[in-house]
């Protein structure tokens, strides 16, 4: 068993970057997404990993520091809050475009705007349908809890090697201030530039005598092979789509009404089932915790079962219910319910919604 | 077991810390724990309060809105959260500060004079600590001896030396909580 501590979120993201062996983290900060450089500057990791840790003057800074470091094969993180991490989507867009790993991690506010420093969940939109330009994904991996928060930089620097893509850990006030018990996974160590050179071809380690340029770049001025790299990509999202779907359910093999959520919404709403089930109401919940790819198929499946209706629980106006929508395709009711701005809903005022919106409505 | 509590008071009186140190305590009984704070523009100042939640099983949401314990200590809080604990429940003050006592029937109802008592005890931070004994002896959901761990885990090295006195506190709030059930 590893090491078991008492942290925040926010720190158990930190620590984790460390513990992935990353070579680079570029951030700047804001609130409530602080405790991660401030976690990071104290912990000092160039002494334990030589893991570069800098305070970039500017979001737009940091982003374009990850591309450079990303595109030399280092592993490299940055992170942000909401209106942080829209002044990076431009670098993004550009990771994306030229097959660049990293992974960033959204400790997401109210908005729009300045919005507020109360937790969200109102950046799904831009998080699974772009953010930046161009026709691109990324994948979004949805943490519930402390452990997942760690967990998912692992398994983040994994996906985003594996694929060469920027890889979003999109978490919430809730989950970055909240403190749980977390098993703290062995140090990896950095690897050298060697293995480095070795492993990834496509990176910018130093060019060898009889072999071909390296060039990271998005851009192609004749259309074709824009194109093309726009089919090769795709291509890539596809395989993505079919091999990287996360989801666990709760209490769904009777179910007749079905909650779906993420990250807060989903451990509050496991209240409600919990609630709902000794009132004797069949209710069960899916819980997202890939958001891209969305497990589609799953919820179709589900559906398909006898599910009589199903309640989409976020804290925003109705983002991710329109994904569940496209996945049911009309073959139940679907219903949204969140509150918005900072606020967070309850155990309880979810279980009404559902007896309102899809049990009574 | 799950143990769903409330600690509401001035930001300064220790109700982070002291809810901190009891989850840690928690996880010395290998329970699991979440420690939830109020967070927001209170959090630069006013009133400051934290869900603690201990448990034998995976807990669910963080963020409740009814308790099994309030503990409840500057009258903002009484105002607010006398009404969030469960029937049946558990709602432990310090009177100092209070200008309205609780006035609900159907939970119990503990009084502990925390500020007196560590202002007595020659250190006035030590509150939380006697508030925490109090907490303990009304519902011993950790051992002490885990407590004790709970604060090595949770105390910078240079503190250790507080820890007898903090164990002090724990115990002169243990002696001195006042079943309000029975005065009354």
């Amino acid at each position: 068993m590893g090491e078991l501590k008492l942290m925040k979120g926010n720190e158990a993201l930190a620590e984790a970057a460390i513990r992935a062996g990353a070579d680079a983290y570029f951030g700047y900060p804001i609130t409530p997404q602080s405790e991660v450089i401030e976690y990071l500057m104290a912990e000092k990791p160039h002494e334990r990993t030589g893991m570069v840790v800098l305070q970039a003057e500017s979001e737009v800074a940091a982003i374009n520091m990850v591309y450079g470091a990303a595109g030399a094969g280092k592993r490299v993180m940055t992170s942000s809050s909401s209106p942080g991490i829209s002044l990076k989507q431009e670098g993004l867009s550009y990771m994306a475009g030229a097959e660049l790993p990293c992974v960033y991690a959204n400790v997401v506010r109210g908005g729009p705007g300045l919005g507020t420093i109360q937790p969200s969940q109102a950046d799904y939109f831009q998080s699974t349908k772009g953010g930046g330009h161009g026709d691109y994904r990324q994948i979004v991996l949805a943490p519930a809890s402390v452990q997942e928060m760690s967990d998912f930089v692992k398994l983040g620097f994994d996906l985003a090697f594996k694929y060469r893509t920027p890889v979003l850990i999109l978490s919430d006030g809730v989950i970055g201030q909240m403190m749980e018990k977390v098993e703290l996974f062995d140090q990896m160590p950095r690897l050298k530039d060697e293995e480095i050179a070795e492993n990834f071809e496509w990176a910018t380690t130093g060019r060898k005598k009889g072999t071909e340029r390296t060039i990271i770049t998005s851009l192609a001025l004749q259309a074709h092979e824009m194109e093309a790299h726009n089919l090769h990509l795709q291509a890539k999202y596809k395989t993505i789509s079919e091999n990287e779907v996360r989801f666990e359910t709760f209490d769904c093999e009777d179910a007749e009404y079905i909650i779906v959520a993420y990250g807060s919404s989903a451990r509050i709403a496991q209240k409600t089932v919990q609630i709902a089930r000794k009132k004797g109401i069949k209710v069960g919940l899916f819980r997202l915790i890939s958001l891209y790819p969305f497990p589609s198929a799953d919820l179709q499946k589900l559906c398909k079962q006898g599910v009589k209706g199903f309640l989409a629980v976020e804290m925003s106006a109705g983002q991710m219910v329109e994904d569940v929508m496209l996945a049911v395709k009309g073959c139940a009711k679907v219903e949204h319910f969140g509150r918005f701005g900072g606020i967070i809903h309850t155990p309880e005022e979810v279980l009404k919604a559902l007896e309102q919106k899809i049990i009574g409505g | 077991m799950t143990e769903e509590l409330i600690i509401a008071g001035f930001g300064g009186q220790g109700v982070l810390s002291m809810g901190k140190i009891l989850a840690y305590s928690g996880i010395m009984q290998e329970q699991e724990v979440s420690w939830m704070p109020s967070y927001g523009p209170e959090m630069r100042g006013g009133t400051a309060n934290v869900i603690v939640i201990v448990s034998d099983e995976r807990i669910s949401s963080p963020i409740l809105t009814i308790f099994d314990t309030a503990i409840i200590l500057n009258q903002q809080s009484m105002d607010k959260f006398e009404k969030s604990v469960r029937p049946g429940g558990v709602l432990i003050y310090d009177p100092n500060g209070i200008t309205r006592h609780p006035e609900r029937t159907d939970i119990n109802i503990y009084q502990v004079e925390g500020a007196r008592l560590a202002s007595e005890m020659g250190n006035a931070k030590i509150f939380n600590m006697v508030i925490l004994g109090a907490y303990l002896k009304v519902k011993p959901i950790v051992k002490l001896d885990n407590v004790i761990k709970g604060l090595m885990k949770s105390l910078p090295v240079r503190y250790h030396k507080l820890i007898p006195l903090n164990e002090d506190a724990i115990t002169m709030g243990m002696k001195n909580v006042v079943d309000k059930n029975i005065v009354n």
